[in-house]
């Protein structure tokens, strides 16, 4: 078993409301592994705490109101991320991890050149002089798909398209040839069409710089195709891992369970369907008031005396290899209870 | 200063913090309220308003001596603040103190009435441009860049040479007519973007016409930029009061305006600095609370506001 | 980009050919004859005889305002009642040290405007932050005229750093001419430039502070972190560099204040400039040369906002080279 490239234990990163709205612990608590090469897709309905998962990795996090508790714990190349000094952490950022972003028109500098943009991280990181850095600029342009790039190179950010502008924003992360490319919903604010674009230029650039994906996404179909294991994340903890097929084929953890029941199916036979489309009932509650015991079991179709009480760990599931598939349900422990409601 | 307006003077202060502490009860009972007490120098800027205007308005128990009697112009002039004087005398023997707090009638008055008309002709302007759009639009906007081309006191020294005897009123007035400009043009992005909205449609469904459309359904939710426009433009209008008396042109001398104060004292300045110094302080102070005030509204009122320097009110 | 700028153009000279002709409205409007001699005004005769041909006064209105319009493009703005000689000479006679006063006032104002508004962004909601917005509170409400006879009492008078007024000493210098003469000046010009700057100032870092706050909130701002790159690049480079868009806005509205401002503090510290001409005028009645002084001003008001129009427009690449892309 190779060693992970990204090891988060425990995460836990807090937010100070306003007004005294309380303490809102929007990740609460999370571990995962990313491996060398691999994608990681990261999954969750808007609130579970993804997007600050992802921006804590970097501690790219407003100081205040955030901040992440002491006690979690970020490896990476083998050092703490979170306790580095800000000069090493800086050396790290868009060198050894790189991070794309989810609005590509606001995430681009309008007042600078998109060849400028890209030549940046180049110049600060490695050094390289300015027409080194433009050169490389241009190729990085070329390896993303761009058309004309010597042209390209020298427009500016509202000169170009939604989807080009993310390749930009993807040529920028990847110059350095980052080892993990952390990208939080990269497609969402895309057409369809250029999703799919995207997606496998995302895929291409991997296997061709062998580097690690984070892919954080609400969209279950983006992780189907693109991930090779899934994360999914519910009021900022990870209530499932396991390999991507795995997942898909037996869900175990009721959320999973309704996330996927609720994707509409078009190789459904109308007979089958009984007239409505299937959803979670209830609201991801606020991230200053959790529930007590198992987050989920407000809404959680199995639940019963011991979900409102004990907060369930991430248990192994029998039948694989420990660590492999996690889920934090006491399902586990009780397999027959799941029986009564199919 | 007698017993008894000390009495007085400490009595409007003690309104004064009343009248603040009611105003922030009030405020925390409403989100927007709460966005304003979200600036501690709001709700000081409160405090110094009340403050003032409990003074105007009290100004006769207030002030021990009448403002334009020369209490012995001789032996009490240009005398330093004492118990008896608590800001001094000026260069004919007048008391102040008794000065100030009249003279906070003058320029907090002269403001707030330039300032009425000034908000009056710019929300009725902004309202037609943005109801009504197309020429008459065109026309009004143009009018306006005419308007703010011509820099506020070059058109009040040209009226004022102009005419030989402007009286006050009408210099008043002409404030306010000068002062319309921006306003309008708040008033009237705010218009464009409400008379899409459906409450519009329906008002007009039922039968209702552009003038009842206009007072009761649209001018009512634009009221946001009109009483931001009328804080801020409160303060102008009072430094643009103060710098016309000063020059002599503004309110005639006997009449103690805060502006007029400055100028009687300017020729005094070195022997009784106090004659000057505490008119400006005052203007200061009232400008200072009207801008943080003005501030805070907007805030409270419009947080997604943006940022736009054009919109320091009238 | 030319077709644009030719617009702007246009409408500037409309703008001002409108100011022009409600200035030649209000002059009729007003009681007494234009130009005309009356008790208080003695002209000499052969003064009022060349202005009656000049200006068309005993023409129909129409004809006046025609030559009243091509007087003007030849820079004929009439006689002046006070000084007894042309409008025009006397209000170019004081142009420059108006200039002189207000580019001074504007470099106080915008350098320590932007530095001011910067730094109290970069750490916003801190000590120094909130006390240098209070203070930047006071100085904008200040009257401009009240902090000059402040700064004159404290610095001229009881200090004797400054000169108590005027713009160069009457006996030994006269004139610029030599770097002494020159250094005269820039002493004289010390108080008035420090009382219009710092009131702007104040305005200018309130309104910086507020720019700034929105850039540095940016998704842009992340990325550049996010990218590694040092927190004073992040702020210095990528952010201010947006946030100077909105600043070049202030200096079109620059001009009216400076010119507003110009009047009171040239007079509270007797400089000689075009404002304090103005005020003067006033008190004899000296229309023509108040009229003249508006005009004057518009035209420098106009062509301020112009200028800020263009240089947007040079400085936002959004605007320099529209893009076709949503």
């Amino acid at each position: 078993m190779t060693e992970p490239l990204l090891h988060v234990r425990d995460l836990k990163t807090y937010f100070v409301t306003e007004h005294g709205g309380g303490t809102a612990r929007a990740v609460d608590g999370v571990s995962f592994d990313v491996y060398p090469g691999e994608t990681l897709g990261l999954v969750g309905e808007s609130g579970c705490g993804k997007t600050v998962t992802s921006l804590s990795i970097l501690r790219l996090i407003p100081e205040p109101p955030g901040h992440i508790r002491p006690g979690s714990f970020i490896e990476f190349e083998g050092r703490n991320l979170l306790t580095l000094a800000p000069k090493e952490l800086r050396a790290i950022r868009g060198n050894r991890i790189a991070m794309i972003f989810q609005e590509p028109m606001t995430s681009l500098n309008p007042v600078f050149t998109v060849g400028d943009q890209i030549a940046e991280a180049a110049i600060v990181h490695q050094r390289l002089s300015r027409r080194a850095a433009r050169a490389r600029a241009v190729e990085m342009l070329t390896l993303v798909g761009i058309p004309d790039p010597q042209e390209r190179v020298d427009h500016y950010p509202h000169q170009m398209s939604g989807g080009m502008r993310q390749r930009v924003m993807i040529a920028m992360a990847l110059i350095c040839r980052p080892q993990l490319l952390i990208a939080d919903e990269p497609t969402t604010a895309l057409d369809v069409t250029i999703q799919a674009q995207i997606l496998e230029l995302l895929d291409r650039l991997q296997r061709e710089l062998g580097m690690a994906v984070m892919l954080i996404t609400h969209d279950l179909g983006v992780v189907a195709g693109s991930a090779d294991r899934v994360v999914v994340m519910y009021a900022g903890q990870v209530v499932e891992q396991a390999p991507t097929r795995q997942l898909f084929a037996r869900p175990l953890h009721p959320y999973t369970e309704g996330l996927l029941a609720s994707v509409p199916r078009l190789d459904t036979r109308v007979s089958q369907v009984r007239g409505r489309l299937h959803s979670i009932p209830g609201q991801v509650p606020a991230a200053t008031a959790w529930p007590a015991g198992c987050r989920f079991h407000p809404r959680c179709p199995y639940a019963w005396d011991r979900c409102a009480t004990e907060e369930p760990p991430p248990l192994d599931t029998p039948g694989s290899e420990p660590g492999t598939h996690t889920v934090r349900c006491w399902l586990l422990t009780e397999p027959q209870r799941r029986e009564r409601r199919a | 200063m007698t017993a008894w307006t000390w009495l007085a003077l400490a009595g409007a202060i003690v309104v004064a913090l009343v009248a603040a502490a009611q105003v922030r009860r009030h405020a925390a009972a409403r989100a927007a309220g709460r966005r304003f007490l979200r600036h501690p120098t709001a709700s000081l800027g409160v405090f110094i308003l009340a403050f003032f205007v409990t003074l105007a308005l009290a100004a006769p128990l207030v002030a021990p001596y009448d403002p334009t009697r020369q209490l012995d112009p001789v032996h009490l002039q240009n005398q330093p603040p004492s118990l008896r004087f608590l800001l001094g005398t000026d260069v004919y023997g007048r008391d102040v103190w008794s000065r100030l707090v009249y003279g906070a009638r003058l320029s907090l008055g002269i403001g707030t009435l330039a300032m009425l008309v000034a908000v009056t002709v710019g929300a009725g302007v902004g309202a037609l441009a943005g109801y009504f759009r197309h020429w008459l639009d065109a026309i009004l906007m143009r009018g306006v860049d005419v308007g703010l081309a011509v820099p506020r006191i070059f058109v009040l020294l040209m009226a004022v040479a102009l005419w030989e005897r402007l009286p006050l009123a009408a210099l008043v007035l002409l404030i306010g007519l000068t002062g319309w400009f921006v306003t309008s043009r708040l008033v009237r992005a705010e218009v464009l973007s409400l008379r899409e909205r459906e409450f519009v449609a329906a008002a007009q469904a039922v039968g209702a016409g552009p003038t009842r459309v206009i007072l009761r359904h649209v001018l009512p939710n634009a009221a946001a930029p009109i009483i931001v426009s009328a804080a801020l433009g409160i303060g102008n209008v009072i430094l643009l009061e103060a710098g016309l008396s000063f020059l002599g042109i503004g309110v005639p001398s006997p009449l103690p305006s805060w502006g007029s104060m400055i100028h009687d004292g300017w020729q005094w300045i070195v022997a009784a600095p106090w004659t000057s110094g505490f008119p400006g302080l005052a203007i200061a102070f009232v400008v200072m609370a009207l801008t943080a005030v003005g501030d805070g509204l907007r805030d409270a009122l419009d947080p997604r506001d943006t940022l736009d320097p054009r919109k320091e009110g009238t | 980009m030319t077709a644009w700028l030719v617009r702007r153009l246009a409408a500037a000279i409309a703008i001002v050919f409108a100011v022009v002709t409600i200035t030649f409205v209000l002059i009729h409007l007003a009681p007494g004859t234009p130009f005309g001699a009356d008790e208080q005004h003695q002209q000499d005769p052969e003064v009022i005889a060349r202005l009656v041909r000049q200006f068309g006064l005993d023409q129909p209105l129409p004809v006046q305002y025609v030559l009243y319009l091509r007087n003007l493009l030849r820079g004929e703005l009439g006689q002046s009642f006070s000084q007894h000689r042309p409008v025009a000479d006397a209000i170019a006679d004081t142009i420059p040290p108006t200039l002189t006063l207000a580019g001074a006032a504007l470099v106080v104002d915008f350098a320590i405007g932007l530095a001011l508004g910067v730094y109290q962004a970069v750490r916003p909601r801190r000590f120094g932050d909130i006390v240098l917005g209070n203070v930047a509170l006071f100085f904008h409400s200040l009257p401009t005229f009240w902090l000059g006879l402040v700064l004159l009492l404290v610095f001229g008078q009881w200090l004797h750093v400054f000169p108590v007024g005027g713009m160069r000493d009457p006996v030994l210098c006269p004139s610029v001419t030599s770097a002494r003469c020159l250094g005269d000046v820039v002493w004289h010009l010390a108080l008035p430039a420090l009382t219009l700057g710092l009131v702007g100032a104040a305005g200018t870092a309130r309104y910086q502070r507020a720019a700034m706050l929105e850039v540095v909130g940016e998704d842009y701002v992340r990325t550049a972190r996010a990218k590694g790159l040092g927190e004073r690049r992040v702020l210095l480079v990528h952010a201010l560099r947006n946030a100077l868009l909105p600043f070049i806005t202030l200096i079109g509205l620059a001009f009216p204040f400076l010119l507003t401002g110009a009047v009171l503090v040239e007079t509270v510290f007797a400089w000689p400039g075009m404002g304090r001409l103005s005020v003067g005028a006033i008190f004899q009645r000296d229309y023509p040369l108040v009229t003249g002084a508006a005009l004057v001003a518009t035209g420098a008001v106009v062509l301020g906002s112009v200028l800020a129009d263009v240089l947007y427009a040079v400085a936002d690449p959004r605007l320099r080279a529209p893009g076709g892309a949503t």
